[in-house]
C-alpha cells in the first residue's frame, strides 16, 4: 500500500463517517422529500427552509448549533447519554451527525425532483390493480425515484466526505475518532513542512471525488436504460 | 346490473351523471371531447370522489356518498385500461402482468395463460415496455387488466392514441373480450366507429350530463346523437340474425325485422348475430314494389314519420316491422313520391354499402 499509515487512517475514518452519515439521513430525507412534495400544510415552506438552511449558513454556526444541542449538556444531547448512552461530542458518530445536517439539503434536493418527476398515473394505475398504499410506494414510486435516490446519495456522501466546518466546530479534530480527510489536510497544513502530506491528501480527496461523479453517471446512465428513458 | 348517479363541480364545469347498464354489456359512453366522460369513468373506479353520489355494481355498493361508503379503487375490483397504457417503465412486460396478477382477489375467471393467447401476448412478455408498439402496448394493458379478474372493465380511450392502421391490429381483441369472457365494459370513446364495433349500450353525454341511453339499436335512431356523429354517419343500426349464405351470389343472408338483407361478411354460421348498420344516405326509398334494379335489398315497411333533417333533405323513417330504418332524401323528392306517416314503402340499399359486424354472443 502506497498510503501512510495516518493517510489511511484519515481514509478509513472519512469513509466510515460518510457511510454512517449517508446511511442515517436517506430514510429521512425520502420521508421529507414525501412530505414535502405530497402534502400541502401549514409550516411547510418553514420546513423547506429549515432543511435547506445548512446550505446558506456558516459550517461553524451549524457545528456550534449541534454543540447547543447535542452537546454533553444540551437538551437533546444529555437525553441521549441517559437514555441510550450515545455519545456525539468528539466522537465518529458526532462527526457523521455533523456531516449528515451539513449534506442532507443536497439529498433531500435530488429526491424531491426525482419525486415530482414521478407520474402519478402510474401509481393511480398500480391502485387500479389492487396496490395499497404502502405496496404501491415499494413497487412503483421507490423504483422509479430511484435515479434521483441514487444522485442525491452520491452527491450527499461525496458532501460527507469533504465536510470540514461543522465537524472541526462540533466533534474537534481527534486522530482515529474525527480527524477525516479534510482535517487531516488542514492540520498538515499548520505544521511546519507539512506541505508534501497536504499534497498527498488533496490528491487523495481529488481522486475520491472524481470516482464518486464517474460511478455515479454510470449507475444513472444503467438505470435510465432499464427505466427505457 | 351497474348503476351510477355522481354529480361534481370542479370550477366551472359541473358534471351531473345517471346511467344504468345490464351486466354483461359494453356500455359506450359516447360525446365530444371533454363533456365529462373521463371524470365519470374515474368516479366508477375510485380515482375520484364526487360531491354526491352512487356507484353500485350487481350486489356491491362501491360508493354511497349518504351512507358515508367510499371503497377505495384498489378494493373495488375494477380493471382500468387507460388511453396512455400506464405500464410499469420499469418493469417487463411478464412482470407487468404479473403485479396484476398477484394482487387478484376473488374468484379467478381468467389465467395468465388464457390472456396470453386471448391478446397475442406469448411474444411481448421479455420484453420492456418502451420496446412496443402502440398497438402492443395497449394489448399489454388489457392483459394487465383482466389479469386482477376485474368485475367490470373501463377503458378510458384506450384507441384514440393509436393511428389508424393500429386502431384495427386492436379492435378484434376487444371484440374477443367481450364475445368470450361476457365481462361488462364501460367503454369510453368520442369515435363512433368504435361504438358500432363494440357497444351494446351507449350512453350520450353532452356537458358534464346524460342526455340520452338506451340500445345502440334505440340510439341509433335518437335526434341527439345524430347530431353529434354528423349526417353522414346517420343511419339504423340494426342486430340481425345470419340466416346462411345465399349460393348464387355468395352474400351472408341476415334476417334483420320482418325483412332479410344480404351482406357481405363471409364465414359467419347461421345463428350468429350480425350487426348491420343501413346508413341514411345509402338508402333509396320507393312507393312501388321495386322492379329491375341492380340492388340486392329490398325491405318493405310503413313510412312511421318525416323530419327535416337540414335545408334541402327529409329523414323518413320506415317500421320494417320489429326495427326501424331511416333514409335520406331530398326534400323535392318527398314532394314527389307524396311520402306520408302510414304509406307503405320500400327501402332499398346496395349490399356493397353494407358492412356486418359479428356478436358472437347476441346482446340482449
Amino acid at each position: 500500500m502506497w498510503l501512510t499509515a495516518s493517510e489511511s487512517e484519515a481514509l478509513r475514518l472519512s469513509l466510515d463517517v460518510a457511510t454512517r452519515s449517508v446511511a442515517c439521513s436517506l430514510p429521512l430525507a425520502i420521508a421529507l422529500a414525501w412530505v414535502l412534495t405530497r402534502y400541502r400544510f401549514v409550516g411547510r415552506t418553514l420546513l423547506d427552509a429549515l432543511v435547506h438552511l445548512p446550505l446558506v449558513l456558516p459550517p461553524v454556526v451549524v457545528g456550534y448549533g449541534l454543540l447547543v444541542l447535542f452537546g454533553a449538556r444540551g437538551v437533546i444531547g444529555s437525553w441521549l447519554e441517559k437514555a441510550f448512552g450515545i455519545e456525539l461530542v468528539f466522537t465518529r458518530n458526532g462527526a457523521a451527525l455533523a456531516t449528515a445536517v451539513m449534506s442532507f439539503p443536497l439529498m433531500v434536493r435530488a429526491i424531491r425532483i426525482s419525486l415530482e418527476n414521478v407520474d402519478r398515473g402510474l401509481e393511480e394505475a398500480a391502485r387500479t390493480l389492487g396496490a395499497g398504499g404502502l405496496d404501491r410506494f415499494a413497487t412503483i414510486t421507490l423504483p422509479l425515484m430511484l435515479p434521483g435516490i441514487l444522485a442525491g446519495t452520491i452527491t450527499a456522501f461525496s458532501a460527507a466526505l469533504g465536510e470540514f466546518g461543522a465537524v472541526i466546530t462540533f466533534v474537534s479534530n481527534i486522530p482515529g475518532e474525527t480527524r477525516t480527510l479534510p482535517l487531516a489536510l488542514y492540520t498538515a497544513l499548520q505544521q511546519p513542512g507539512g506541505e508534501h502530506a497536504a499534497a498527498r491528501l488533496a490528491c487523495l480527496s481529488l481522486a475520491l471525488g472524481l470516482g464518486g461523479l464517474l460511478l455515479s453517471e454510470w449507475l444513472a446512465r444503467r438505470l435510465r436504460r432499464l427505466l427505457g428513458r | 346490473m351497474l348503476t351510477v348517479a355522481a354529480a361534481k363541480r370542479r370550477g366551472t364545469f359541473a358534471l351531473n351523471v345517471r346511467f344504468e347498464l345490464p351486466t354483461p354489456g359494453v356500455a359506450a359512453l359516447f360525446g365530444r371531447s371533454g363533456c365529462g366522460k373521463s371524470t365519470a369513468v374515474n368516479i366508477i373506479a375510485g380515482l375520484l370522489q364526487p360531491d354526491s353520489g352512487r356507484v353500485v355494481l350487481d350486489d356491491a355498493v362501491l360508493l354511497d356518498m349518504q351512507q358515508g361508503v367510499d371503497v377505495p379503487p384498489e378494493r373495488r375490483r375494477i380493471g382500468y385500461v387507460f388511453q396512455d397504457t400506464r405500464l410499469f417503465p420499469h418493469l417487463s412486460v411478464a412482470a407487468n402482468l404479473r403485479y396484476a396478477q398477484k394482487r387478484a382477489v376473488g374468484a379467478p375467471y381468467v389465467d395468465l395463460a388464457a390472456v396470453t393467447s386471448l391478446l397475442d401476448l406469448a411474444g411481448l412478455m421479455n420484453r420492456r415496455t418502451h420496446q412496443l408498439s402502440g398497438g402492443e402496448r395497449q394489448r399489454v394493458a388489457i392483459g394487465r387488466a383482466l389479469l386482477t379478474q376485474p368485475r367490470l372493465l373501463l377503458l378510458d380511450e384506450p384507441l384514440a392514441a393509436l393511428d389508424e392502421a393500429r386502431r384495427e391490429e386492436v379492435l378484434p381483441y376487444l371484440e374477443t373480450l367481450r364475445d368470450q369472457l361476457a365481462i361488462p365494459m364501460v367503454y369510453v370513446t368520442h369515435d363512433f366507429a368504435e361504438v358500432l364495433r363494440l357497444a351494446t349500450h351507449i350512453v350520450l353525454m353532452e356537458a358534464g350530463s346524460v342526455t340520452a341511453q338506451g340500445t345502440v339499436g334505440e340510439m341509433s335512431l335518437n335526434p341527439r346523437l345524430r347530431s353529434i356523429i354528423g349526417p353522414d354517419e346517420v343511419g339504423a343500426i340494426i342486430d340481425g340474425v345470419v340466416l346462411g349464405v345465399d349460393s348464387s351470389s355468395n352474400l351472408t343472408r341476415v334476417r334483420v325485422g320482418q325483412g332479410e338483407l344480404n351482406v357481405q361478411s363471409r364465414g359467419l354460421a347461421a345463428g350468429t348475430a350480425l350487426r348491420v348498420q343501413l346508413l341514411a344516405r345509402d338508402i333509396i326509398v320507393s312507393t312501388r314494389i321495386p322492379q329491375h334494379l341492380s340492388v340486392r335489398n329490398s325491405l318493405a315497411g310503413i313510412v312511421t314519420s318525416i323530419h327535416g333533417d337540414d335545408d334541402d333533405s327529409d329523414l323518413i323513417t320506415i317500421d320494417i316491422g320489429a326495427e326501424e330504418i331511416v333514409a335520406r332524401v331530398t326534400k323535392a323528392a318527398t314532394r314527389d313520391l307524396s311520402l306520408r306517416p302510414g304509406m307503405e314503402a320500400w327501402a332499398l340499399v346496395k349490399s356493397v354499402s353494407l358492412r356486418g359486424h359479428a356478436f358472437a354472443a347476441r346482446p340482449k
